[in-house]
């Protein structure tokens, strides 16, 4: 009995602890269960400073100013290293890569601009459509390569981070408040 | 049980730790605690592992080396094609992102030619960037006014300020400079949709929404800097905006898109602005003697539940008898009037029509079941924002709609500008249904009009395509009749089986009784073309339901474009043909049914059925039925919409 109740003593203290991370998880959890990649949506937010006593506003700012233009320019990043190395030697990859650079150089430039000015001033409908277009970018990227892309997981990243973001928009569009 | 370690991702099959377990066991203190804090550690260690790095960080690390180690160890023939590749007939796509990918598709890298073609020759656009709603269309001395919301700087939304343009027709514009920037406190952030009053002594008032420096709604008034000018070029903020400012109760986002005003009996003026009580779409009511004081009036004009925001709100008269628009204020027995939303939950604008009560400012729709939000739209394409005014010149009611582009913003970047407006539409009260506005482009569309083909009752026989020769076939106005053969609708069998054109096949599902109609923008082997047509379904009872649709899965054989299916039921009368009138200008469709009564707006961004290449059918996919079509088409000119010269002379 004792040994017991020492036992559940003990199980408590480290749960007061976490407890303050709960809570914050819960919106963090809340908002990405009404995402189709709830994992992707947790991690991207869970590890970002700024989700801390965040709302569900600043949470979809954070998924795209942050990961939505990180994750976009490195595959920039990759992108134009690919564009110097050996694969220019094939034509009809050379082209898929650079229009692949200027969908996301549209995606970093065009899209999270307008999404983030969306967000701030309140016309969420362009905020959908900026993180529709980012995903439909990222595919379109994928489905110009005439053979094997090199980019396929950094397209799938930016694809379903816009899809998180847009879902969390649709929920910003639908809210109760 | 608590959750131990948030940090670790909640498995799909919820695992538990198997301290949940051993909990309820008795055994030595020593070993639980051992055990407990084991586990404790390992959870700890493994989140400090994970929750550095993000596993998607990892993913792309690894790969970047991984594709870069390939680059430079492997020969470029190694690159190619893995698969059975398109000998077989299997597409390279079929597993990637896209869901739904044809098996033969080619994706085309927009180039300079399918893009510059894509520009239209008579509807409105700016020469460049972005444009989105149509803002206080008024007509002042001789000329008509265009407004919008415009992006300077880029061909993506944002930044935005109003552009002007003057007409003396509505259809050849000439660009003027920007009517308003974003350079006051209260709407730095945005100089958002407004409307025009013109008071009785012929002044101009417009209220606009500004987007002040902390993102919040409110209304400002302006006027012209000099009502002499008739160019209306500069315009003055009124000193002491913001004139109204969110109420109580109202969110300081969700307060926009103020409209004209009209009188009230008693003298004063009145306007309503849209805004939303948690999930109740809602067009809130002011008073105003001098535009600069309000009073808000309780309750509102009108209220939706589930409808979301409302904006761009609009409220005007028809007349229920005479076939000209109504001035704002008017009222009186023979008048009915509409409340129009734009749903910003799905962009979509819809509109109502029934009775306004005066005394307490409240509008009660004659049909409930097809209230705001919930019943018609306006069109059942891309088609949003839109506005009304009326044209004290030729005594109509004119309606725009701002129509957004339906490909990808890189293409967008890629040609420079976004948006266009719709053609000007005269609104009409439909007598007939009683439900229902007419819409029809304005009269002076048809001064575009140059050399005409007709073509008397052609017959088209079940699963039939005929080739119309007149020529190009990228700027168009097309008035066309449909009959289908009596026998077929009385021969065919009705079920149970409800139809919408979105959820159809297109014009590519065969249905006894149709689908039938043109087939714009379509090449030579017909691998792209726009399908534009009516499918009549006969219910269970006998009853026909006939709907209009517009086909755009096949409208090019880019991957990066709208591929939707728009329409919707369109009420025919007793007696009445099926009537179709089409504009074609390059990127844009317009097509009118029975007589203006459905309306669909497409944008088509073909990559073959372009310039000379772009060619026009007749089409009967029916199964069971004949149809004899009579049209008229016509070579539109361009309206040369420019900017205003210099030297005064156009």
């Amino acid at each position: 009995m004792k040994s017991l109740i020492l036992f559940v003593f003990l199980l408590i203290l480290p749960a007061e602890a976490f407890r303050p991370t709960l809570l914050l998880g819960n919106l963090i959890e809340r908002t990405c269960r009404q995402t189709p990649f709830y994992d992707l949506c947790v991690w991207s937010l869970k590890t970002n400073p700024e989700s801390r006593n965040a709302d569900v506003k600043k949470l979809a700012r954070i998924m795209v100013d942050s990961v939505l233009k990180n994750k976009a320019s490195d595959t920039l990043d990759l992108i134009d290293e690919l564009l110097q190395d050996g694969f220019t030697l094939d034509p009809a990859l050379h082209k898929a890569l650079s229009s692949c650079a200027e969908r996301y150089s549209v995606i970093i430039g065009g899209d999270v601009p307008e999404i983030i000015e969306a967000l701030e001033t309140g016309d969420y409908k362009f905020a959908e459509r900026g993180t529709n277009d980012a995903a439909m970018e990222a595919n379109s990227c994928e489905v110009e390569f005439p053979g094997k892309s090199p980019l396929t997981h950094m397209n799938k990243v930016v694809h379903d981070v816009s899809v998180v973001a847009a879902s969390i928009v649709k929920i910003i569009l639908h809210s109760q408040w | 049980m608590a959750d131990t370690n948030p940090f670790l991702p909640k498995s799909s099959s919820d695992g538990s730790y198997p301290t949940g377990s051993q909990a309820t066991r008795r055994s030595p203190i020593k070993e639980q605690l051992t055990i407990f804090f084991g586990l404790l550690a390992v959870g700890l260690f493994a989140a400090l592992l994970i929750g550095k790095n993000g596993s998607y960080n990892a993913h792309v690390h690894e790969n970047k080396h991984g594709s870069l180690a390939t680059s430079t160890t492997k020969k470029p023939e190694t690159l190619g094609p893995v698969s059975r590749g398109p000998a077989a007939g299997v597409s390279e796509k079929s597993n990637r992102l896209s869901a739904k990918v044809d098996g033969n598709l080619l994706v085309y890298p927009w180039n300079n030619s399918m893009l510059s073609w894509q520009r239209t020759a008579f509807h409105f656009q700016p020469e460049k960037n972005w444009m989105n709603d149509p803002n206080g269309p008024l007509f002042y001395k001789g000329w008509y006014h265009f407004f919008y919301q415009y992006n300077p700087n880029a061909a993506v939304w944002g930044d935005i300020v109003w552009g002007h343009a003057v007409s003396r027709d509505m259809i050849h514009w000439l660009h003027l400079p920007l009517a308003m920037v974003a350079d006051q406190w209260y709407d730095v952030n945005g100089v958002w949709t407004g409307s025009a009053t013109i008071l009785p002594d012929g002044k101009v008032v417009m209220l606009y929404t500004g987007s002040t420096a902390e993102a919040v709604q409110v209304q400002n008034l302006a006027y012209p800097a000099n009502p002499n000018d008739p160019l209306l070029i500069n315009w003055v903020k009124y000193p002491g905006n913001p004139v109204l400012v969110p109420p109580p109760g109202i969110d300081k986002m969700d307060f926009r898109d103020p409209t004209t005003a009209w009188l009230t009996s008693e003298g004063k003026w009145r306007i309503t602005i849209g805004s939303k009580i948690n999930k109740t779409g809602i067009a809130l009511i002011y008073d105003t003697t001098d535009f600069i004081n309000y009073e808000r009036l309780d309750g509102a004009l009108h209220a939706v539940s589930g409808t979301g925001m409302w904006e761009c709100v609009d409220f005007f008269p028809v007349s229920k008898t005479e076939e000209n628009g109504l001035e704002t204020s008017v009222n009186g027995p023979g008048v009915k009037h509409v409340v129009k939303a734009s749903l910003d939950d799905d962009r979509h604008d819809y509109y109502a029509i029934g009775t306004y009560h005066e005394k307490n400012g409240t509008w009660i729709p004659d049909q409930p079941e097809i209230d705001v939000g919930i019943g018609i739209r306006y069109d059942y394409g891309i088609f949003y924002a839109a506005k009304t005014f009326y044209d004290q010149n030729k005594n109509r009611r004119v309606l725009w709609g701002w129509i957004g582009e339906s490909d990808s913003e890189a293409a967008d970047v890629q040609k420079g500008w976004a948006s266009l407006q719709s053609i000007p539409r005269t609104i009409l009260f439909d007598n007939k249904t009683g439900t229902h506005l007419l819409q029809w482009p304005v009269e002076e569309t048809e001064s575009l009009r140059l050399k005409s083909n007709e073509f008397n009752q052609v017959t088209l026989q079940a699963g039939t395509v005929v080739p119309l020769d007149v020529g190009s076939a990228t700027q168009l106005d097309i008035m066309a009749e449909f009959v289908i053969d009596k026998e077929a609708l009385e021969k065919a069998t009705g079920s149970n089986e409800t139809f919408s054109c979105g959820t159809s096949g297109g014009a590519a599902e065969r249905g006894a009784l149709g689908p039938f109609g043109l087939l714009a923008l379509a090449d030579e082997s017909l691998s792209e073309q726009t399908p534009v047509y009516f499918y009549i379904a006969k219910g269970s009872d006998g009853n026909l339901k006939t709907f209009f649709c517009n086909d755009q899965s096949r409208s090019s054989a880019a991957s990066d474009v709208n591929k939707l299916i728009y329409g919707s039921f369109v009420p025919v009368l007793e007696g009445e043909n099926l009537s179709l009138r089409m504009l074609v200008d390059h990127s844009i469709i317009e097509s009118f049914a029975q007589g203006g009564r459905t309306v669909i707006t497409s944008r088509v961004y073909p990559t073959k059925a372009i310039y000379g290449a772009a060619k026009v059918f007749l089409f009967n996919n029916a199964t069971e039925a004949s149809v004899t079509a009579s049209l008229k088409i016509w070579q539109m000119n361009s309206a040369f919409i420019r900017p205003y010269p210099n030297d005064g002379k156009f």
